[in-house]
């Protein structure tokens, strides 16, 4: 039933401002929230917050924590903004019954969509609440301090736990135009390197995440893919399974297959021994023509992203100089250390679903349309897994359990096998880049053209198919969604003539989602590598000669490439080295630019490489990196992810490469997909460059986004062989030197 | 089909009712035990999120069947290491340097370095990489968890 106000405290406030405190008891959240009573829409400030009877602060929040340290992040936030303790701020993440929905986590947005609303929703409640306290106190407001959650004016005091706790805040929010918040000069917690709340716990076994979460009745699933992805279910023999212990049972829908049993060895042994027969199916394209796959695929639009000039006519100018370059970067899998897991239960014609998803709000209209349940029977609620770095199988696996939950009638926890993530997650698609540009006699580029063939992205919404919903014919839609891959194909200089253009392609081969930094990786890694062949057929130095065409006024792009000179202690000239290093170990260095998306975060990096010219090995000894993503939160926890984009990126480049044969994935596990280990890990100096007075901006992403063209840069500065093909395995290096 | 298995965990001698003595100890641990230290990754011995000690020695319980284990052998998992109030060294200082991004990997990580510091006090960063080198992180902690070893080690 709903809280309902027995009384009604009209304040009057600042302006227009009127609060209203309801005097019902804020139930256990919990409860609370089954009971639909808690708002969760992103216009009223009990959305976001609550303070209970004893001032603890409860902050709601629709983006998680997807192990980027962000639950301590939106908490500094809120601390900072009503003046109470980290310690006495409690956090809910991605519980579509309590949480506002804030968007998927992703796109390095939480610091910057969910913090921001979280501090306007912090700053509203504190403004009401120090019209409040001089109310009660009888003083003026800017006569009033607060420190911990007490608000006072001289020896007179009151709690915000006496002036609100367990009401609620009955006050509107208008994100577009935000109450005024602190001044960031009196920040105390914001831009503080605060620990995060969940390592203690992590590190002494704590910590609970999804793979550890049971509840009472459960029962343990597994799935059984087909051994092709377009295949189709022909038989199951059920004996095979009949001597597993506690099997309770076998789960058939369409060309879904499943298995429950009373103990997750149980489950294993039976998907193990379970005899299944499949059609053939061979759809996939080969892989060693994977390119000329991409480039055949029917075009579904053309989208300019760039536009600027008449590039045709520069080209055809007399007397330029024409380059052109084909970049092209591999399909990648998310590659969670631990694969994905969700637990289901049906209970009451409700479904309620434990999973790491990073989009609880979407994932319950998608779940709503595959049993035909109304969104309102279904809450999906976020426990932490493996890092995910995107849309990996969390939400497939939440499909999986909520399958096997109501064919079997009792909770059911799905974990999936390292095969099962490795070979169905979705992937991040292969992309091909053209480049062309026109150089004059002076050096100065006249002309930049660019096409990027990468998938269409399904028109409003990002679904990506539930892979069991596809497999048991279950209501879904057929979307393809690979995320805003289009981003960072326009680029930030200012050429005279320019046009980007993508080709969004009908089809890729697997079903593509996003991976960290999905499309501006790739986009920006074409850039900057064509870029850099540009410095060096115009014999400019590579910083230098991007600073001559960043706008001049993006005086914050150009800070983060001078500083990016002094950390690295660069040394001006063109690549590749005069002279050229001889012997077998060849050493150099590359730069990299991105402004995201052109419109936030700034990075500049320097990469160190070392190439054996035996055996084409690549190892990355240093990376300097200089980052201004605005206002920082947490610059440990800033650093942690800069580290995790550096070495996750360094492996994509070097390492990563899915493979495939024509029916289905086969580098199914760590030995055929293998990933940068330790002993190839480099050194990592990072300067970071604080806005305190500027909006935070986005972190997560942006920084990986110009590591491999850092590498493929420093090779050449080494080599003078350009590298255009991730990854840069030993092999392909070894067949560019030998041209060379 | 049930069997009573008898193992030495964390410290206590336990007895569990399993169905196959070809379970990996890691099921044990977790689903029998309630242990959330060590953790499911690949369950073929190639990542390390699982590993756990077993006299001493760091192992990958992922592929360490109950019937190669007997109750006299001591089994120490990353809860019987440490505890948030009185951490093992190499969890205090991955606490210290924040030495986690996701956590996923972190136990293996831990379990991994504390064995090598019974055997090698002072390590140099290339043989805590070199012992490291089958143990697998995909947020790219390396740099920080490096540090944490050491400074562990600089502590023990």
């Amino acid at each position: 039933m709903n809280i309902i106000p027995s009384r009604r405290d009209m304040l009057k406030g600042g302006g227009a401002l009127v609060v209203s405190f309801s005097l019902a008891p804020l139930a256990d959240a919990q409860a609370q929230g089954a009971a639909g009573a808690k708002p969760v829409v992103l216009t009223e400030v009990d959305s976001f917050l609550a303070i209970d009877a004893r001032g603890t602060v409860t902050v709601y929040s629709g983006k998680v924590d997807l192990g980027t340290g962000t639950d301590t992040a939106l908490r500094q936030i809120a601390a900072e903004e009503l003046d109470v303790a980290l310690s006495k701020i409690n956090l809910v993440t991605g519980d579509t019954t309590l949480t506002p929905d804030q968007g998927k986590t992703w796109g390095s947005l939480t610091i910057q969509v969910a913090g921001v609303q979280i501090r306007n929703a912090a700053a509203t409640a504190r403004g009401a609440l120090l019209d409040e306290a001089a109310k009660r106190l009888n003083v003026k407001r800017e006569d009033l301090k607060v420190a911990d959650g007490v608000v006072s004016a001289g020896n007179k005091r009151v709690s915000y736990a006496q002036l609100i706790g367990g009401k609620t805040f009955a006050l509107k929010l208008d994100h577009t135009k935000p109450a005024q918040a602190k001044d960031p000069a009196t920040h105390t917690v914001v831009g503080r390197p605060v620990p995060r709340v969940d390592i203690p716990d992590k590190v002494t076994g704590r910590f609970t995440y999804i793979q550890d979460f049971r509840v009472p009745g459960m029962l343990h699933g597994r799935v059984v893919r087909p051994p092709a992805i377009g295949a189709t279910l022909e038989g199951v023999d059920e004996a095979s399974v009949k001597d597993v212990p506690g099997l309770v049972k076998v789960v058939r829908e369409g060309n879904f297959l499943g298995v429950v049993a009373q103990s997750e060895w149980g489950a294993i042994s039976a998907a193990r021994k379970l005899k299944a027969t499949w059609s053939k199916w061979e759809g996939l394209p080969e892989q060693s023509k994977l390119y000329e796959y991409v480039r055949a695929t029917k075009v579904f639009k053309e989208e300019v992203t760039g536009n600027v000039g008449d590039t045709a006519a520069a080209m055809a100018a007399d007397g330029v100089r024409k380059l052109a370059a084909t970049y092209d970067f591999a399909i990648h899998t998310h590659g969670s250390i631990g694969p994905s897991c969700a637990v289901a239960e049906f209970k009451d014609g409700k479904l309620t679903s434990w999973s790491a998803s990073q989009a609880t709000h979407d994932l319950r209209a998608r779940l709503a349309a595959m049993f035909g349940l109304p969104a309102d029977n279904v809450r999906c609620i976020y426990l932490e897994g493996s890092g995910c770095y995107g849309r990996n199988g969390h939400e497939d696996a939440a499909a999986d359990a909520a399958l096997l939950a109501k064919a079997v009638g009792r909770p059911v926890r799905v974990q999936w096998s390292r095969a099962d993530e490795h070979g169905w997650d979705p992937k991040g698609p292969p992309t091909l880049i053209d480049l062309r540009a026109a150089m004059d006699a002076d050096g100065t580029i006249t002309g930049w053209e660019s096409e990027f063939f990468i998938p269409q992205q399904t028109a409003g919404r990002f679904w990506v198919p539930l892979t069991s919903a596809t497999l048991a014919g279950l209501p879904q839609g057929d979307d393809i969604a690979p995320g805003n891959v289009f981003q960072n194909s326009a680029i930030p200089y200012k050429f005279a003539n320019v046009k980007t253009v993508c080709h969004r392609l009908e089809t890729t081969p697997f079903r593509p989602s996003w991976i960290r930094t999905p499309g501006r990786l790739q986009n920006t890694y074409a850039n900057e590598c064509f870029i850099d062949e540009l410095a060096a057929a115009a014999k400019a130095d590579p910083i230098d000669f991007r600073l001559k065409y960043i706008d001049p006024a993006d005086k914050r792009g150009i800070e983060v490439l001078n500083r990016l000179k002094a950390l690295a202690k660069w040394q001006t000239g063109p690549s590749p080295q005069p002279g050229g290093a001889s012997g077998p170990l060849a050493k150099g260095r590359g730069v990299a630019y991105v402004k995201y998306e052109l419109v936030r975060t700034y990075v500049g990096i320097v990469a160190d490489v070392e190439v054996d010219r035996n055996s084409g090995v690549i190892k990355v000894t240093h990376i300097y990196l200089t980052h201004d993503c605005g206002q920082i939160i947490n610059p440990d926890g800033l650093r942690n992810q800069i580290d995790g984009n550096m070495l996750q990126t360094i492996s994509r480049t070097l390492i990563e490469e899915l493979k495939f044969d024509r029916s289905m994935v086969t580098s199914l596990d760590w030995a055929s997909y293998p990933i940068l280990t330790f002993p190839d890990i480099p050194e990592i100096t990072v300067e970071l460059i604080n806005q305190p007075n500027a909006p935070p901006w986005g972190a997560g992403e942006p920084s990986a986004s110009v590591v491999p063209s850092a590498i493929s840069n420093a090779v050449f500065n080494a080599t003078g062989v350009r590298l255009r093909s991730i990854p840069y395995t030993p092999g392909k290096v070894k067949a560019a030197m030998g041209g060379a | 089909m049930a069997q009573r298995k008898s193992l030495t965990v964390n410290g206590r001698s336990v007895t569990i009712d399993i169905d196959d003595p070809e379970m990996p100890l890691l099921y044990a641990l977790r689903d029998n035990l309630a242990l959330k230290g060590p953790r499911f990754g690949c369950g073929l011995g190639q990542c390390g999120a699982c590993t756990v000690h077993v006299d001493g020695k760091a192992v990958r319980s992922c592929v360490t069947p109950l019937s190669s284990i007997n109750a006299r052998q001591k089994v120490i998992t990353l809860e019987g290491l440490g505890t948030p109030q009185r951490p093992h060294p190499v969890q205090k200082a991955f606490i210290e340097l924040q030495a986690a991004q996701c956590g996923y990997c972190i136990n293996g990580m831990i379990m991994e370095s504390a064995a090598l510091l019974t055997t090698n006090k002072k390590p140099s960063d290339a043989d805590i990489k070199n012992a490291l080198a089958n143990n697998l992180c995909r947020c790219g902690t390396h740099v920080r968890i490096v540090a944490a070893v050491k400074r562990a080690a600089g502590a023990a």
